[in-house]
């Protein structure tokens, strides 16, 4: 077992981290502010390879594993937590339709998704089914060679402004066995978006409600088969949760980043705040705290690399331990600037506000404990290690 | 035409540079390494001449330590289309350097050698002219701009107060300025696919050099805390500091 990155995975994160700092970082706060969706930013992305890390390279995609990927989102959300979050999500709507769709759809959609020249959307939560997703009500009725949607979808990233959507809808039985996936073109007739959801953070892209009317699609728009939808949402958000966990390590990291260079400069009681023992042990605590999530973010990365059978227990675990971790960092490094965390001129407020919702969506972290703790009951399982 | 390129592996220019404690060096432990931003841009030159057309291959050199390779790679991944690292232990002073460049000039004849005008480490500004006087064949430096037309290039050179444009023949030596060009980012896939590009490793050695060592680094000192400034109350007042005590306006 080796912990070190490989000389790839250095390469990679150093040019990450270039374009996070040159094309990201100077505008985030415009971005957060004026709530500007960067598309020409995603579309620089696409074409370095951003958009496309775990997709298959016959559809454009690179090929790489949930680790690398994970190490190279780190460095972009560094530059901006919302814009990369966004990133991720396409990149996990992008490897959905790229490893579920038939080959029509897959090549229809997934070249272009892979260079950033469309984006996509997954919606899967409705105004009544959040946490219990496998409760959910829309409807997709099969009519000859075509299945007919209708009911809503509610806070769904990027909508409005996607080219594709990966939408779970009930094609039979009640719960999850009854639900089937399709990958829609989100210009289609009798698809329309609710206005711009104002949030706390994650401005600078649009959340909307999405309502399905008779909107009619083509039968082959099902990705697997009918019935597989619940259990494909599930394969694509166990990565999408490591993808969030470092959405938040990342960010943490440049709240700490801040937070050191602060206390070297600002003076209080005639001092620097480096000098106070109870700012040195924030820091250290900060920092430890950081080191142990990131790892396990890369450890849960690498069980699904392996497809180890426990690799949803620990991306659930590590979704619940990097963002609060990363929140908790956030929050700390805000305290460090005292008075002027709390002012735009500083990132640090932004830091907090984006990295806030990491904590709710792909599932709550308390759905993160039902999921660990469901496994922890198993009967006769094995430890796990 | 085949063009080399020079890289040198510095401390990352985003790193605040710390002193050893002994005031030998430059602390390196621990610190960010990267190609040094000038030969960046030397590089990006080459790869656009090669998308003009009017280069054919590119061959990118390197000297110094094992990990010189890195840089290799990302220069590669650039756009290079080979890479030659002359592994010597330490960093080996810019005649030193001017000499091995020059026994691989003579193997390689390359029509161009772009260089970054100095090294953010050691701000010789040196290499390149030194070379050029070793090969005995025309130098450009400062380059901001490079137009290469038959056998000759012409290059717009940023000198003090201004811009000078000289006309050299080919083969030259050309060292890049800051304006030159903005380096474009290795994409994913080509840094990947710069794994799989030729890498020769030579020795000093091999090429029949012997490192000199002209230059003994005394000690590095760094520079002086930055003082708080004050705040002036008016326009009148700035100005007359700036005539009576900073003696900058007359
Ligand atoms: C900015 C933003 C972007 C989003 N983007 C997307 C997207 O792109 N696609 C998409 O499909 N969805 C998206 N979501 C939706 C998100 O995934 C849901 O909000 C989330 O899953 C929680 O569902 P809910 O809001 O309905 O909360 P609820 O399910 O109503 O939960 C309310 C509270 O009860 C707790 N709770 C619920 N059940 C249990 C239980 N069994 N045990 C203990 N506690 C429980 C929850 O943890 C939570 O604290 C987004 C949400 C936001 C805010």
């Amino acid at each position: 077992m080796d912990f070190e990155l490989n000389e790839d995975q250095i390469a990679f994160s150093d040019m990450a981290r270039a374009f996070a700092q040159k094309e990201m970082e100077p505008h985030a706060a415009k971005w957060d502010q004026e709530q500007i969706f960067p598309v020409d930013v995603l579309q620089k992305a696409g074409e370095l390879g951003f958009c496309g890390l775990y997709s298959p390279e016959d559809v454009g995609g690179l090929g790489l594993g949930r680790l690398d990927s994970s190490i190279i989102f780190e460095q972009l959300a560094m530059g901006c937590t919302s814009t990369t979050a966004f990133i991720t999500i396409h990149n996990m709507a992008t490897w959905m339709i790229a490893d579920f769709s038939n080959e029509e759809t897959r090549q229809h959609w997934c070249p272009d998704l892979t260079a950033g020249q469309k984006l996509a959307s997954y919606c899967l939560t409705e105004p009544n089914a959040g946490s219990d997703a496998a409760s959910l009500k829309t409807t997709a009725r099969k009519e000859g060679d075509s299945y007919v949607l209708n009911g809503s979808k509610i806070f769904i990233s990027g909508a409005g402004a996607t080219d594709v959507l990966v939408v779970m809808a009930r094609t039979g039985e009640d719960g999850p066995k009854g639900i089937s996936a399709f990958a829609i073109d989100a210009k289609a007739a009798g698809i329309s978006y609710g206005r711009k959801e104002e949030k706390m953070g994650w401005n600078s892209q649009p959340t909307r409600l999405i309502t399905f009317e008779d909107a009619k699609i083509p039968a082959s728009c099902l990705m697997g088969n009918e019935g597989d939808g619940f259990k494909i949402a599930m394969m694509g958000l166990d990565g999408g949760r490591i993808n969030i966990a470092t959405c938040s390590i990342g960010t943490a990291q440049a709240a700490l980043n801040h937070a050191i260079q602060y206390m070297g400069e600002r003076k209080q009681f005639g001092r620097t705040l480096e000098n106070f023992q109870a700012l040195q042990f924030k820091i250290a605590t900060m920092n430890t705290e950081l080191v142990a999530a990131r790892q396990m973010v890369r450890l849960a990365a690498s069980k699904l690399d392996h497809k180890h059978a426990d690799r949803s227990t620990y991306c659930a675990m590590a979704k619940r331990f990097a963002t609060d971790v990363g929140f908790n960092v956030c929050d700390e490094a805000l305290q460090i600037f005292g008075g002027y965390g709390y002012i735009k001129e500083y990132p640090l407020e932004r830091y907090v506000r984006d990295s806030r919702v990491h904590r709710i969506l792909e599932g709550t972290n308390e759905i993160m404990n039902v999921i660990i703790a469901r496994r922890l009951l198993l009967k006769d399982a094995a430890d796990i290690l | 035409m085949k063009i080399l390129v020079a890289v040198k592996r510095v401390i990352d220019y985003n790193v605040k540079v710390r002193v050893k404690a002994d005031k030998t060096n430059v602390d390196l432990a621990n610190v960010k390494m990267a190609m040094n931003p000038f030969c960046e841009i030397a590089v990006e030159e080459a790869v656009r001449l090669k998308e003009k057309g009017v280069a054919s291959e590119i061959i990118v050199i390197s000297i110094g330590a094992k990990q010189c390779q890195e840089q290799i790679r990302t220069a590669l991944a650039l756009g290079a289309d080979r890479g030659i690292h002359i592994e010597t232990e330490g960093t080996p002073d810019s005649l030193s350097v001017a000499k091995l460049l020059a026994k691989v000039v003579a193997e390689e004849q390359p029509g161009l050698v772009i260089l970054g005008k100095q090294a953010i480490d050691s701000d010789n500004n040196q290499t390149g002219q030194m070379l050029a006087a070793l090969l005995d064949r025309p130098q450009a430096t400062f380059a901001s701009e490079v137009v290469v037309a038959a056998d000759k290039v012409s290059v717009k050179r940023e000198i003090d107060g201004g811009l000078q444009t000289i006309e050299v023949d080919l083969p030259a030596i050309i060292t890049a300025d800051l304006r030159l060009n903005e380096p474009r980012y290795a994409s994913l896939p080509n840094i990947m696919k710069a794994k799989r590009k030729p890498l020769d490793v030579k020795t000093p050695e091999e090429l029949g050099v012997v490192l000199s060592n002209n230059i003994t680094l005394v000690s590095v000192e760094p520079p002086a805390d930055r003082k708080a400034g004050i705040k002036v109350s008016s326009v009148a007042e700035l100005v007359d500091k700036l005539k009576n005590e900073a003696k900058v306006l007359s």
